[in-house]
């Protein structure tokens, strides 16, 4: 009946053929480990000939292995990353065979989030494949009896032009595993004329996979003598389990036992939320007995918390003095004085990631050890929390990565994997712990609700001479601290301390709030609800001025400057300053180029039809977006075009940046369609797509057109940047076709859909 | 005994009649391709032909598949890609790519049936399959792309 036969321990289940190509887990691709090397995480790469980085390694075959140390989510960095390696490798890309690194702290971090894969590992990168090429150029040298310096690469292979001689990287590999890893002072990067792939980019590794099937996700691994888990857990944050009848659970054909899972101890951080998990033979078994549980909960503390309620709390706090975290200025003083004011409130309310792939893992303990399977965007942070939660020693934790059914920041978060484990060690076999989309979706780690109070004072041709804004959510810090109520540097720095306007007047604040649910990172996080409240302000106080939105926001934006955050505690996503300082020109340059790109001004639009612009940097990377849209009578709301520009220094890969920027424009939709995470006493009210929807091709974005500006730049982040100016451009678009002006998230407070 | 073919094959199921044909699929039979997305028919990701319909084998009880032929990405083509596929590599249509699969089988069971579709009848054919990457113009483009291709 099944055509699982004869597979072997430690193998995994594919169910069909292993594709080339494809991610392939598990350690059954080392054939050859070392005796004595009782290393438990070793690469083909560690394996290989030539070994001079843990990033790649070579074989007298000439197959590359470049190790993928990052999680694969759908950006391309598992591609992008070795493909910067094989460039100044200079490697021949259809001999480059990637493996997936499991968690490892040697391979430096390997949390993949804040879209900085690139721009974090991308020297790193060039060192590790011009080092192996030094190499490979010493040893042909050597064997030729000819200087160094009179050899070149160029392809694979080595070769010194005037005695006409070539020798393969294959064949050169044991030869240049004799001789000294160089300094990377000795290193000669290539120059950019000579970049085979950066900048031209590659479509994935797994491309092939993808379409076939045959890509691993954490939701497809499989190993033998598996069991399935699902979990009942607390319906409210806090919440634990008085007492439990599991006896018509255990009656469901294939349901083997329940298990209950402790509450977590303190701040929730990465622990499990506990609840009872119902194990089977097969993951609709799981489902079927956990929906037989009869469970009686003490909801705790957080049952008196209902989102509706918790608004008018926001919004109370907004509209009096806050924490001050930028000032410039004395703007008090401007709005003491009288005169003409505009405020507005904003509000963006709690959003689900719903990633395709709902949260999965699989574990096993055994011998004292776990070893994990598990679409983790932070492979290390699932060792920590295991190791605390089984009380073993972090070697002990192996933590393979598969694909990622996407992850958009939920993923970077290990609660998952570690009910896993607990459940393997409570069971004694390996256990995968399957959460329904509903799980997903009422479990999720928020992206934080936000209420937005602005003001500004307003001078001459409607600029403001004085502008206040303030800004109260629940802090992701919260999850590690519950007493944690004010925004962190790291989150007020996005989109808020770094409003990038030419004013000399300016009091930024940020006002306290408790978390009752868990807040996480959600792409593009706080950048979301602040480029939403600044952008849209700003194009009502356009509006009110009678003035064209472009020419305002220009205005605004003001002359090309270096914006000074002296007595700022700005982090700027964990960059220096100095690399990549905040250019008011940069912001300046791509709105102006959106503007020409989008024919700003210069197409007629109709009845029901308006467009929209925002713009706004955020990891790094600046963003100028124009949304154009069409509204009919029953507040239907349509996309067919949209424009957006973007200046991320130097990317390596344009067609996967592409990619993230179309994605981001869909993502974006969803948030202004439909995006609200609502709770009464305590419990999530959303479950699935029926009432957490996201958008679909006929409300998606009909075109959208990424045009990247070409820079030398040290290169910025691109999965995240383009969700923040996508919003409120669409929001100011819709109030140019309706003339209703959105300051509540969803667009169905507005009776459009 | 509930005897079906899946990808060519005879299968006969002694479990539980009421059990989605997407759990036999991927518990059982270890055919994975076809994903779970949301389990209430609402995504698509867990897309099959049965009986060359394009049919949401998370809703789709065994007791249904009684005499049918089962078709999943696995046996979408015997030999190399489908044209679908082909034109989802052309395009570079994946992300994370986990709803592409569904998104594959729709889109071939939708082109069996319409050889030159409209804008309009692709995104109507395509609108119960859910991308959360926003893939979805590159989607239309690749439909378009295998349309002409198939023609």
């Amino acid at each position: 009946m099944s055509t699982i036969a004869n597979v072997s321990r430690r193998r995994f289940l594919t169910g069909g053929v292993i594709a080339a190509g494809a991610l392939v887990l598990g350690v059954h691709y080392y054939p050859k480990l070392l005796s004595g090397d009782k290393l438990p995480h070793d690469t083909n790469a560690d394996h290989a000939t030539l070994h001079p980085s843990v990033y790649l390694g070579i074989n007298p075959d000439g197959t590359v292995w470049i190790v993928a140390h990052r999680s694969e989510m759908g950006t391309t960095s598992r591609t992008t990353l070795p493909l910067v390696v094989a460039d100044e490798l200079d490697a021949d890309w259809k001999r480059v065979r990637i493996e997936q690194a499991i968690g490892d702290k040697r391979y430096g971090d390997q949390n993949t989030d804040g879209s900085h894969s690139i721009r974090s590992y991308y020297d790193a990168m060039r060192e590790a494949g011009a080092t192996a090429r030094f190499m490979l150029i010493q040893a042909a040298a050597h064997e030729w009896g000819v200087p160094a310096a009179e050899c070149d690469t160029d392809l694979h292979v080595v070769v010194h032009r005037s005695t006409n001689r070539s020798a393969g990287y294959g064949e050169l590999a044991s030869a240049a595993a004799k001789l000294p890893v160089p300094d990377k002072r000795e290193l000669k990067l290539k120059q950019k004329s000579t970049w085979r792939y950066i900048g031209k980019g590659e479509v994935s590794y797994d491309l092939e996979a993808l379409v076939s099937g045959k890509a691993i996700y954490g939701m497809d691994a499989r190993v033998e003598g598996m069991v399935y888990a699902s979990v009942e857990r607390p319906p409210v944050l806090g919440g634990k389990v008085k007492s439990y009848d599991d006896k018509d659970a255990l009656k469901v054909a294939g349901v083997r036992q329940t298990v209950p899972i402790d509450p977590f101890q303190g701040a929730p951080a990465f622990q499990p939320l506990g609840g009872v998990a119902v194990i089977a033979d097969n993951t609709w078994a799981a489902f079927e007995g956990r929906k037989k549980l009869k469970i009686s909960w003490d909801n705790g503390a957080n049952e008196t918390y209902n989102s509706d309620q918790y608004k008018n709390e926001l919004r109370e706090t907004s509209h009096s003095p806050c924490k001050v975290v930028r000032n410039i200025g004395d703007a008090g003083a401007v709005f003491a004085k009288g005169g003409k004011v505009y405020e507005a409130d904003y509000y963006v309310p709690l959003l689900a990631h719903a990633s395709m792939e709902p949260v999965v893992a699989l574990a096993e303990f055994k011998d004292g050890k776990a070893t994990l399977w598990a679409p983790t965007q932070n492979p290390q942070a699932a060792q920590d929390i295991v190791s605390k939660e089984l009380g073993i020693p972090k070697e002990d934790v192996i933590c393979h990565v598969t694909l990622l059914g996407g992850g958009f920041g939920r993923k970077s978060k290990p609660d998952y994997v570690a009910e896993a484990a607990v459940l393997s060690k409570k069971t004694g076999r390996p256990v995968k712990v399957v959460w329904t989309r509903e799980d997903d979706i009422k479990f999720d780690y928020y992206n934080a609700v936000a209420s937005m109070y602005m003001k500004a004072a307003l001078g001459a041709h409607g600029k403001p001479t004085a502008w206040l804004q303030r800004s109260v959510f629940p802090p992701i810090p919260s999850i590690f601290d519950v007493n944690t109520v004010y925004g962190d540097p790291g989150h007020l720095q996005q989109g808020w301390t770094d409003i990038p306007y030419d004013l000399s007047n300016l009091r930024v604040e940020n006002g306290p709030a408790k978390a009752h649910v868990r807040i996480g990172w959600l792409r593009s996080v706080a950048n979301i609800y602040h480029a939403f409240a600044i952008q849209c302000f700003t194009d009502e106080l356009a509006h009110a001025a009678g003035r064209d939105p472009l020419d305002y926001l220009l205005d605004l934006i003001g002359n090309p400057r270096t914006i000074d955050f002296k007595g700022v505690e700005y982090p700027n996503y964990g960059a220096s300053m100095d690399a990549y300082p905040w250019e008011t020109g940069r912001l300046r340059h791509v709105t102006e180029m959106v503007a020409e790109k989008s024919g700003w001004g210069k197409r007629k639009h109709g009845k029901g039809t308006g467009v929209g612009i925002a713009a706004h940097r955020s990891f790094l990377t600046y963003v100028a977006t124009v949304v154009e849209v069409e509204v009919n009578d029953q507040g239907e709301v349509r996309i067919p075009r949209v424009d957006t520009v973007l200046d991320a220094g130097l990317v390596v890969n344009p067609e996967a940046t592409r990619a993230q920027f179309e994605g981001a424009a869909v993502f974006g939709t969803s948030v202004v369609r439909s995006g609200e995470i609502t709770a009464t006493k305590g419990a999530i009210n959303q479950s699935n797509f029926q009432d957490y929807p996201v958008a679909r091709i006929t409300e998606a974005p009909y075109q959208t057109n990424v045009h990247i500006v070409e820079s030398d730049a040290p290169p910025a982040g691109v999965g995240e940047p383009g969700v923040p100016p996508f919003v409120a451009a669409l929001c100011n678009a819709i109030f140019d076709a309706t003339g209703k002006r959105v300051r509540d998230l969803p667009i169905t407070k507005l009776g459009l859909s | 005994m509930i005897q079906l073919k899946v990808n060519g094959a005879e299968q006969s199921f002694n479990g539980e009649p009421e059990m989605p044909l997407l759990w036999y699929l991927r518990d059982v039979l270890g055919l994975t391709g076809s994903k779970f997305g949301c389990g209430v028919g609402l995504c698509g990701a867990c897309t099959v032909h049965v009986n060359g319909q394009a049919t949401r084998s998370c809703v789709t009880v065994m007791r249904a598949t009684a005499g049918k032929e089962v078709t999943t990405i696995e046996g979408l083509e015997k030999n190399g890609l489908h044209a679908v596929q082909k034109a989802w590599m052309q395009i570079n249509v994946p992300q994370c790519g986990y709803c592409q699969v569904g998104q594959i089988m729709q889109a071939a069971a939708f082109l069996d049936s319409k050889k030159k579709p409209t804008d309009h009848e692709i995104d109507d054919a395509m609108s119960g399959n859910l991308c959360r990457c926003g893939t979805d113009q590159r989607i239309r483009a690749a439909i378009k792309a295998a349309a002409e291709e198939m023609a």
